[in-house]
């Protein structure tokens, strides 16, 4: 349980480090890289809008101050009989008219008192009367003045330039409307993406120019959007430079960008706006398309983390089984080294007084041997008893014997030994035994064997020790099959013996080849074959494993390094 | 033939003292010695035939005194008693010049013929170069060729 915590938490620290590595720098680059992006592009579309203003605003201030202008020259060129009467005016008119294409629709001549006497123009105004109006009052007091569009008594957009001029000592103002629709072309023709409008709108809150679309003109949003900065009621529109600056198109609700531009000394304000959607398109695009971008790149480094840290996880885990795998063999092979170690410790110091007594036994023996003691009428049971101690002492002599051998060699001299010749002695000498449990020895060995260096005397050991440990796991069971195999394998003799006894459970499959471990009952077995094994084939260089399946069968697997006798095995040859 | 003069040599004193005791009633006079050390002074004194000689003992172990013993005695044969671990000392032992080896616990009858055999072929040895050394003095060095 707290292994798989260790490792979730393992994997979840791997996961963790790898997207925030990933994914930090993606980040880091895409806000630095997006912030340089819009900014840089937000500057060249609000200075392309600048522009744009700049250029009309030069125009149409260019425009007015032109028709203005024009109209100062006729009154110093025209002489009053020119603009007295009608006609002249009229000859007046259509040499403006061609002159300028048609951008002056009429021409009037009125009084000091605000009555016109003269008139030449499409409108049949006749003595109208100005003296109320705004732009006669103006013109008065300025010389010259040009009026905000308005109606008018004609019911029609239009706007004034009109001159005053003084002619035989009396003052007149020349009046010239100026076509509305003319003017308004200037304007309208501002078009920029699908939002984008251009328009004029006085200090009065008036458009001047007709907008491409409803714009609903009120005075807060005069104020507050259009010049926040400056208060109408006092001051005049001071942008004489184009101004930029965002706000939120109360009409739309959308954020808008306002550009906007001072006329007529002032007295108008050109806008130009756009909402932002509108103006930052390409970079909004771009945005998205980058956003998609990151999107699918975190999801791919996420699922790669996933994916990389599962291989991980996977490898971890198997090294870690693996070190735990053979911390538990060096662990096993220590315990029984020094148990091996122990026992011959025991088994010296037991081996004396095991000795004494067989020796004190036999003395009485011996001393029963006397005429008197014979006599005894027991003295059959006394010698029963001491063959007895003797029996027992020479089983004792067996043990520790066994106990010594598993610690160090029996015959330590090394010959070549043929292991198939070995096996097929062995199975030869158990077949009396095996008849008698009912089993069958089966061998199937491997010409190929070559001889290996070893103590004949100790690999016997081991294969009777196998040998009689298999008949007797199918003693119990009615008989059985018992198959010794050897083959070559990586350069190792690998030898199987095999039977088809009752198996041995899993719980007792690590400690069978733990001194003293035994299943058979007292006095059977001394646990200790199985150990003696162990420390035969680990001291040649070998290993020696177990796999078993209950009531299915054990197998004991000998390898054999085979290096060393091959190469002897070619140099001889 | 003259009593076999019989050296046991063994740290453990009972085990020692019963052994003596059975070869005596089998016939053999023993002297007995705790160590190598004082086998080695009682055969100063007493020369013996045969030597019974433990391999695993305090001091100076069977092997070593083996090694002086048969510098010193080199007729007298000498019989190692072993563990069934001590089986390389008992190789070793057998090298050095011992006659034989046997483990214990041994068969007290075993033991009894392995002496009585050391015996025969230290009494052959022995008499085979009385045999040597009277032709020599007797014939003189010159006839020494018709010999073989």
């Amino acid at each position: 349980m707290t292994d798989k915590s260790y490792y979730s938490q393992l994997r979840r620290s791997i996961i963790g480090i790898i997207v925030a590595v990933s994914l930090t720098p993606l980040l880091v680059l895409a806000a630095l890289g997006g912030y340089q992006f819009h900014s840089a592009y937000k500057q060249k579309v609000l200075a392309h809008m600048e522009q744009l203003v700049y250029g009309h605003q030069q125009s149409i201030d260019a425009f007015l101050s032109g028709k203005l202008a024009e109209i100062r020259v006729l009154t110093d060129v025209a002489g009053f009989d020119k603009v007295r009467d009608d006609a002249g005016l009229a000859q007046l008119l259509q040499s403006l008219q061609s002159r300028y294409d048609g951008v002056f629709v009429d021409l009037g001549l009125v009084n000091a008192q605000g009555t016109q006497v003269a008139y030449s123009g499409p409108f049949r105004l006749g003595r109208a009367d100005y003296a109320h109006a705004l732009w006669f009052q103006e013109t008065m007091q300025r010389e010259y003045y040009i009026s905000d569009v308005f109606l008018g008594l004609r019911g029609l957009p239009h706007f004034i330039v009109g001159v005053k001029h003084s002619w035989h000592g009396q003052e007149y103002i020349l009046r010239s409307t100026i076509d509305f629709v003319a003017f308004n072309r200037l304007v309208e023709n501002v078009r920029i993406g699908e939002t984008g409008l251009a328009y004029i709108v006085s200090r009065g809150g008036e458009f001047q120019t007709k907008p491409r679309r409803d714009v609903a003109m009120t005075a807060e949003f005069l104020n507050d959007v259009l010049t926040p900065e400056q208060d109408l009621r006092t001051h005049r529109f001071g942008q004489s430079q184009p101004h930029v600056h965002l706000g939120k198109d109360p009409a739309t609700g959308e954020d808008t960008v306002f550009v906007t531009a001072s006329l007529k000394n002032g007295d108008w304000l050109l806008v130009l706006q756009q909402s932002q959607d509108d103006a930052f398109r390409l970079f909004l695009r771009a945005r998205n398309f980058a956003l998609v971008g990151i999107i699918i790149s975190t999801l791919a480094i996420v699922f790669m983390a996933f994916v990389l840290s599962k291989r991980i996880l996977n490898t971890v885990v198997e090294t870690d089984q693996q070190k735990e795998m053979m911390n538990e063999q060096v662990i096993e092979a220590g315990k029984l080294a020094s148990l091996g170690e122990l026992a011959a410790g025991i088994a010296h110091e037991i081996n004396n007084p095991v000795a004494i007594m067989v020796e004190e036994a036999g003395w009485i023996q011996d001393l029963m041997e006397e005429e008197d003691l014979r006599a005894s009428k027991e003295a059959d049971e006394v010698l029963r008893a001491l063959s007895q101690i003797r029996t027992q002492g020479g089983r004792c002599k067996e043990i520790t014997h066994k106990l010594l051998s598993f610690a160090r060699k029996i015959d330590p001299t090394m010959k070549r030994v043929h292991i198939n010749e070995l096996i097929e002695e062995m199975a030869a000498l158990s077949e009396q035994r095996a008849r008698f449990a009912n089993v069958h020895i089966a061998t199937d060995l491997a010409d190929t064997l070559p001889p290996i260096e070893a103590s004949p005397s100790e690999l016997q050991q081991v294969f009777l020790n196998l040998i009689n440990n298999a008949i007797d796991a199918m003693d119990h069971h009615e008989g059985g099959q018992l198959k010794i195999t050897t083959r070559v394998e990586n350069h190792q003799a690998v030898i199987s013996v095999a039977d088809t006894g009752q198996g041995i459970p899993k719980a007792n499959l690590q400690k069978i080849f733990d001194p003293f471990f035994t299943t058979k009952p007292v006095g059977k077995g001394t646990g200790l074959g199985l150990s003696i094994c162990y420390g035969i084939i680990q001291k040649m260089g070998g290993e020696i494993s177990v796999s078993s399946v209950l009531d299915v069968g054990t197998t004991f697997h000998i390898r054999l390094p085979l290096r060393s006798a091959e190469g002897e095995g070619r140099s001889a040859s | 033939m003259d009593p076999i003069r019989l050296l046991l040599v063994d740290d453990e004193a009972e085990f020692l003292q019963t052994l003596s005791k059975r070869l005596q009633r089998r016939g053999l006079t023993a002297e007995l010695a705790h160590s190598g050390e004082a086998a080695l002074d009682v055969l100063q004194r007493h020369p013996a035939d045969v030597v019974v000689l433990d391999v695993k003992m305090p001091g100076m172990s069977g092997i070593e005194t083996l090694r002086t013993l048969k510098r010193e005695h080199p007729l007298t044969e000498v019989i190692l008693l072993t563990g069934h671990a001590d089986l390389d000392a008992a190789v070793q032992g057998m090298e050095l010049g011992a006659f034989d080896y046997l483990m214990k616990p041994m068969d007290i009858d075993e033991l009894l013929f392995k002496i009585q055999d050391a015996y025969t072929r230290k009494d052959l040895h022995e008499r085979k170069i009385r045999a040597t050394s009277d032709r020599l003095t007797r014939r003189g060095p010159l006839e020494n060729n018709g010999e073989n």
